[in-house]
């Protein structure tokens, strides 16, 4: 029922793991529905230099993941978020219909991420100013 | 090759039963309602499965009808009291943890103006026969109660709560699809009035099994349409399959005992070994009072889908309650109704023995799955900060 893809990216996931100094994080879904998603940031010059993931979820779930990081690293933080579920699902060579769910899961984990990175500036910001 | 641990969902077909069968796809292929040579061969063919059947179950071969498999059996034995008894009441009794042929025959006959109790379990999935008794009214026409649970394998007091229904002039009716071929099954012992089973549980074939109706049972026809199985049940028998569904229940009841000690020998170990060599892992269904192959444990913060696409790729075959391989986005009904949260439920595994299993599989089991539950949990950010909440 998955392609040859989503199996090599649920066998093989890449970015698996967890950035120490996470320029942002975001978790999404919870455990009653089967699916928890998070996903770190590493960005420098509104760049992302590095992410990382970490899935409690199904085959597609896993996979989403994976290629979602894939495809955000080395992108900036305007690009990446441009990035939707469909393309996500297009690079896996598809989903199940009953599985798209899971790659929004991957966009919205990775939306978060990018909001809790950009709430982090802003407060930098603010505290810049108020010194 | 695969380690097949999927017994429950069905069994590979013995080559004797194979045997059985083949010579009635192209030699006896007559219809059994057929007056002539080919025809009355065949007749003879259905009638001496009928009386292994019988034999297996300890009825008599009149009380015994083929039917397409135990969906057919479940659905014809619920809507066929229901409506034949509908003068006398509109309520059923059944448990919160049977089959969907039985649940959602049952949620049906509600939209068709009938009551129904869904009875809970306790934590081992067991039913109490003195909720039964407290559930039946004046208008109670039938409990309905399986035998032997699919998923967690536990066995119920179906005895016991046969001669409940009895002494209310109740009908009873078992769903014992997983219980014939792996336990002692015997319809005079047990007291029910009706009992489904399916060929292709016990190494028969698919798309066959049978009704069991005690004598004397009004029941409304389901399938309409020709004389067939004494008018009953309509359509031309699927002569292959009732031979081969006489074959196995022969095989399968033979040495019932040493059969089933043989697989709980295997089960006991492969629960004793998962629960040594895996934290966070806990066993569904009652630990005794469960069927010879049955073993299906929950292991936390990883998901059952992933784990049985892992174990998979692993060569070993297996199956799960998770929402992802129900197809709904609930984990299984029998889970929860055991009381399970639902992400304890996601994480199930189920691995169902059988004949052709091998201490070798069990080994190579309990060699691979630690492993690849380490390697998801891992990934698993509940895992991670469950780990984080313990050392704070």
């Amino acid at each position: 029922m998955y392609s040859e893809k989503v199996m090599d990216h649920f066998s093989n996931p890449r970015n698996v793991g967890e950035i120490e100094d996470a320029s942002g994080v975001g978790t999404v879904g919870n455990a009653k529905c089967g699916d928890i998603m998070r996903i770190f940031l590493k960005i420098e010059n509104d760049v992302i230099v590095d992410v990382k993931f970490k899935t409690f979820g199904c085959g597609a779930a896993i996979a989403t993941s994976s290629m979602a990081t894939e495809m955000v690293k080395g992108k900036t933080v305007e690009e990446a978020l441009k990035i939707t579920n469909q393309a996500v699902a297009e690079a896996l060579d598809g989903l199940p219909p009953v599985k798209m769910h899971c790659s929004l899961l991957a966009e919205e984990a990775l939306k978060a991420a990018i909001e809790d990175y950009q709430k982090k500036q802003q407060a930098q910001k603010e505290a810049a100013q108020a010194d | 090759m695969s380690i097949y641990l999927d017994n429950a969902a069905t069994t590979a077909t013995k080559p004797e039963v194979l045997e059985a069968m083949l010579p009635y796809f192209t030699q006896v292929y007559g219809n059994p309602s057929s007056i002539h040579r080919t025809g009355r061969d065949a007749r003879r063919a259905v009638e001496r499965a009928r009386e292994q059947v019988a034999a297996a179950l300890n009825a008599d071969k009149g009380e015994i009808y083929f039917t397409a498999g135990g969906s057919e059996s479940d659905n014809w034995a619920i809507k066929g009291t229901a409506f034949a008894h509908r003068a006398k009441g509109n309520h059923i009794i059944t448990t919160q943890i049977e089959h969907h042929a039985v649940l959602h025959t049952c949620q049906w006959l509600e939209r068709q103006g009938f009551e129904v109790t869904y009875l809970p379990v306790d934590a081992d999935g067991l039913v109490d026969p003195a909720d039964v008794e407290r559930a039946i009214t004046d208008k109670t026409i039938l409990v309905s109660v399986m035998m032997a649970n699919n998923e967690i394998g536990t066995i119920e007091p179906i005895a016991e709560i046969a001669r409940i229904a009895r002494a209310h002039g109740v009908l009873m009716h078992t769903d014992a699809v997983q219980a014939v071929g792996a336990v002692e099954v015997d319809v005079r012992a047990l007291g029910v009035d009706m009992l489904s089973l399916s060929g292709h549980k016990f190494y028969g074939p698919k798309g066959v099994g049978a009704l069991y109706v005690r004598r004397g049972v009004k029941l409304d026809t389901y399938m309409h349409g020709g004389a067939q199985e004494r008018g009953r049940r309509a359509g031309t028998e699927y002569l292959p399959g009732i031979v081969g569904l006489g074959k196995a229940i022969e095989l399968a009841t033979a040495d019932i005992a040493g059969h089933a000690a043989r697989l709980t020998a295997m089960r006991d170990r492969l629960i004793d070994g998962i629960l040594k060599e895996i934290p966070y892992a806990r066993l569904n269904g009652h630990r005794t009072r469960r069927l010879p192959g049955n073993v299906n444990v929950s292991i936390e913060y990883i998901e059952g889908e992933a784990l049985l696409l892992r174990l998979d790729l692993a060569g070993i075959e297996g199956s799960s309650g998770s929402a992802c391989t129900s197809g709904s986005l609930d984990p299984s009904h029998v889970l929860l109704a055991i009381g399970l949260p639902h992400e304890i439920a996601h994480g199930s595994l189920r691995l169902t023995l059988g004949d052709y299993n091998t201490e070798a599989d069990v080994d190579a089991t309990l060699a691979a799955l630690p492993e690849i539950v380490r390697t998801l949990r891992d990934m698993s950010p509940m895992y991670q900060d469950m780990l984080e909440g313990a050392l704070k």
